[in-house]
């Protein structure tokens, strides 16, 4: 085939993942909210009273506050969450060992390109399909450790004391609009427990799939890293495109004891058409390390900032962010660093692409208490832009009061230069390979900390993205 | 030897894009393959427009004559198809890509030029590039940088040899290749194009420079003395030895005159 239709028949619109697995929902409410159909999600997964009154009193709050008026454009959200189912149990069942994974559901992984070698290599997999896990394996070390890597669902029946000492503590209903939201409806995700002093070398991974038209997804996420534990985990999905708007506003808490290190890595490819409002915060006791590593790609509009709490004297944390904004996509990201304690140390690295009349925003907030003294906190955040028709803002929010506190900001754009392009060009690469390798090499310092395969699968995604932005 | 020139252009005038007046005005110049083949000039005497022109730099354009390579209308040629067809320009200063190993970039080069479904052999990839580097005296970690990315001139400039090695181009230009390098690393550069031409005694080479010092390392067939966008002179090495002792003047006063 000549170049130039490959180039075109592989537009933005044409969503590489656009497909749809039959799998019809054994149950699913009506669309639309109200405590009727919060209480019938709770009744379905048989709850206790006190998950039941605190998604009521979430409701309460979500119903009380506005619709925020800052980052990104949501006025035509209502409209979506009008139509939002918001919440629909799948057929399948969990599974425990991967021949029960029903045959659709393989394909459905296969398709999307998830290594073979994942189900050997990685110990656990836990696969959110619809609003559930349906797969969920968990290696048999970690169980002999005392780890516990759940669906949330069972995070809430068989550690039920664990759960609620944590569950809201992070991230409270009353934070956020969506935040509320979320605590009122929420279904699937991952409950974790790492004990005191247990090390995992193996990333837990959870992979999730939204597959049902006008599915509200809103994914749940509680991680505990006890005292001095150190361990990884991978999140990703693919969601197929739908012609209507899609809507998915995760929560995710992670508390990191005393001298614990957690790092916490995602990357979300949505269909364009999806609005992804996610809260996830850390808070970082003592001498305790967190890292988030998150990357954004496709959906409407993404609002995400991944916060660090830095509670206890020496604590760190690192946010690592990759946003790529197509054609009418807006990406509204960045990270929230909250120095609390003394000697507390934090960084933000933020890399952002736009290409056509996509558009990036880098916000990000720095805050040192009075007392958080001898804190640090850098941020780096780039902008990389592909065409005239592209956009980048950035807004950094500093508060400072604390005096001995040293606070630095960095900010650059850059266009991909015509000299860049001409030099590659020079040595045999077409225009698109071109733009894809210096995009890739844009966020290579990112790249690199991703295992292996998430890399690849990330260069993948860009290089099929540039195949569209040029001609 | 085959008599056909490889390159050949004829009447050629170039400017940069949009901008009067010319700089070429009227270049004539057949390479026939395995020649060396020496461009001389004073600075701003159209040498590097030249390089840019056969290398299809988007910000120069000819405004008159041919450029015929290998029976092919190069200027109707993108650059990335220029390069397919065995064209190689060392730039005089080549960009930086950062975040682009040397070793991914020159990967990627070479995938390019496969067709669709074909894979690079990664061992033998590594294997060429070892050796490659063997042959230019580099040290293994050099291809682990960043292309150009906080590089000293000198090391741009053994890096675009570097990748004349690997990519083994049918025509190669080097661009004042020899400017800004110190003796040793003029001889490391020399000594590397010596011996791509040793393995493969039919790569053309032009050889633009404005010091004659390259040409006691890298003897040309035919040496050009290009002066205010024209070819002045045309002759053996011996031409190059001249304007060692008399400069560049006397061909201004020719054409003042």
């Amino acid at each position: 085939m000549p170049s130039n239709e490959v180039i075109q028949g592989l537009g933005l619109d044409d969503y590489k993942f656009g497909f749809v697995t039959d799998s019809e929902p054994v149950f699913r409410t009506r669309p639309g909210l109200d405590g009727d159909i919060v209480r019938q999600i709770s009744a379905r997964k048989d709850e206790p009273e006190w998950m039941l009154k605190s998604r009521l009193k979430a409701l309460r709050i979500y119903d009380a506050k506005p619709m925020p008026q800052w980052g990104g454009d949501l006025s035509e959200l209502q409209d979506t969450l009008d139509q939002t189912y918001f919440y629909v149990k799948p057929q399948e069942q969990m599974e425990r060992s991967w021949d029960d994974v029903p045959e659709n559901i393989k394909q459905t992984f296969e398709r999307l390109g998830i290594p073979e070698a994942e189900r050997r290599i990685l110990a656990g997999v836990g696969a959110q399909y619809d609003s559930e896990m349906v797969y969920h394996s968990l290696k048999e070390e970690w169980e002999s450790k005392g780890v516990i890597f759940d669906s949330i669902e069972d995070g809430l029946k068989n550690h039920p004391e664990l759960f609620r000492k944590y569950f809201g503590t992070v991230i409270p209903a009353a934070d956020n609009k969506f935040a509320a939201l979320n605590s009122a409806v929420w279904s699937g995700g991952s409950f974790v427990y790492i004990p005191p002093g247990v090390q995992l070398e193996t990333p837990l991974q959870a992979y999730f799939r939204v597959n049902q038209e006008r599915l509200g997804q809103f994914e749940r996420t509680l991680i505990i890293a006890d005292e001095g534990s150190r361990a990884h985990y991978i999140e990703g999905c693919t969601a197929p495109v739908y012609s209507t708007d899609s809507f998915h506003s995760g929560v995710i808490e992670i508390i990191v004891h005393r001298d614990a290190y957690f790092r916490y890595t995602t990357i979300q490819n949505w269909s364009n058409n999806m609005y992804n409002l996610v809260t996830q915060r850390a808070l970082v006791h003592q001498g305790a390390h967190m890292e988030w590593l998150d990357g954004n790609l496709g959906s409407k509009l993404t609002m995400k900032y991944p916060s660090c709490y830095l509670m206890g004297e020496g604590a760190h944390g690192d946010i690592l962010s990759i946003a790529y904004a197509g054609d009418g996509q807006h990406q509204d990201t960045g990270g929230k660093v909250i120095h609390v304690a003394p000697n507390t140390s934090s960084s933000i690295v933020s890399k952002s692409i736009s290409k056509g009349t996509g558009r990036s925003s880098y916000r990000g907030l720095c805050k040192v208490y009075d007392g958080a003294s001898n804190s640090k906190s850098n941020v780096e955040c780039d902008a990389l832009l592909i065409n005239e028709t592209s956009r980048t803002d950035t807004f950094p929010y500093i508060e400072i009061d604390e005096k001995s506190a040293s606070v630095g900001h960095e900010a650059t754009v850059s266009k991909v230069g015509d000299e860049q392009l001409f030099y590659l060009m020079s040595r045999g690469l077409d225009e698109a390979e071109a733009m894809a390798l210096i995009v890739r090499g844009f966020i290579e310092p990112i790249a690199r900390e991703l295992p292996l395969e998430y890399a690849v699968e990330l260069n993948r995604l860009i290089e099929l993205e540039m195949e569209g932005s040029v001609g | 030897m085959n008599d056909r020139p490889i390159l050949s252009v004829t009447g050629l005038s170039a400017r940069v894009a949009d901008e009067d007046p010319d700089i070429l005005k009227g270049v004539n110049l057949a390479i026939r393959p395995g020649e060396i083949h020496a461009i001389m000039g004073p600075n701003g005497s159209g040498k590097s427009t030249l390089a840019k022109v056969i290398s299809g730099h988007p910000g120069y354009e000819a405004t008159a004559g041919a450029v015929v390579y290998q029976g092919e209308d190069l200027l109707e040629m993108e650059p990335d198809e220029r390069a397919q067809a065995g064209v190689f320009i060392a730039f005089q200063y080549p960009v930086a890509i950062p975040g682009v190993s040397i070793a991914n970039f020159l990967r990627t080069a070479l995938q390019a030029r496969l067709e669709d479904g074909e894979e690079l052999d990664l061992f033998e990839f590594q294997e060429l590039l070892m050796e490659r580097m063997e042959l230019l005296q580099m040290d293994p970690s050099f291809v682990q940088r960043s292309l150009n990315d906080g590089f000293s001139g000198g090391e741009k400039k053994r890096n675009e040899i570097l990748q004349m090695a690997v990519l083994n181009p049918t025509l190669a230009v080097m661009d004042e290749t020899d400017s800004g390098l110190d003796i040793d690393a003029l001889k490391v550069v020399a000594h590397g194009v010596n011996a791509l031409k040793a393995e493969n005694p039919a790569m053309s080479v032009l050889l633009i420079t404005h010091y004659q010092r390259m040409l006691n390392y890298i003897t040309p067939d035919v040496v050009h003395v290009m002066v205010k966008g024209r070819i002045v002179e045309s002759g053996g090495p011996e031409v190059a030895l001249g304007l060692e002792e008399q400069g560049y003047e006397k061909y201004r006063r020719a054409q003042v005159a």
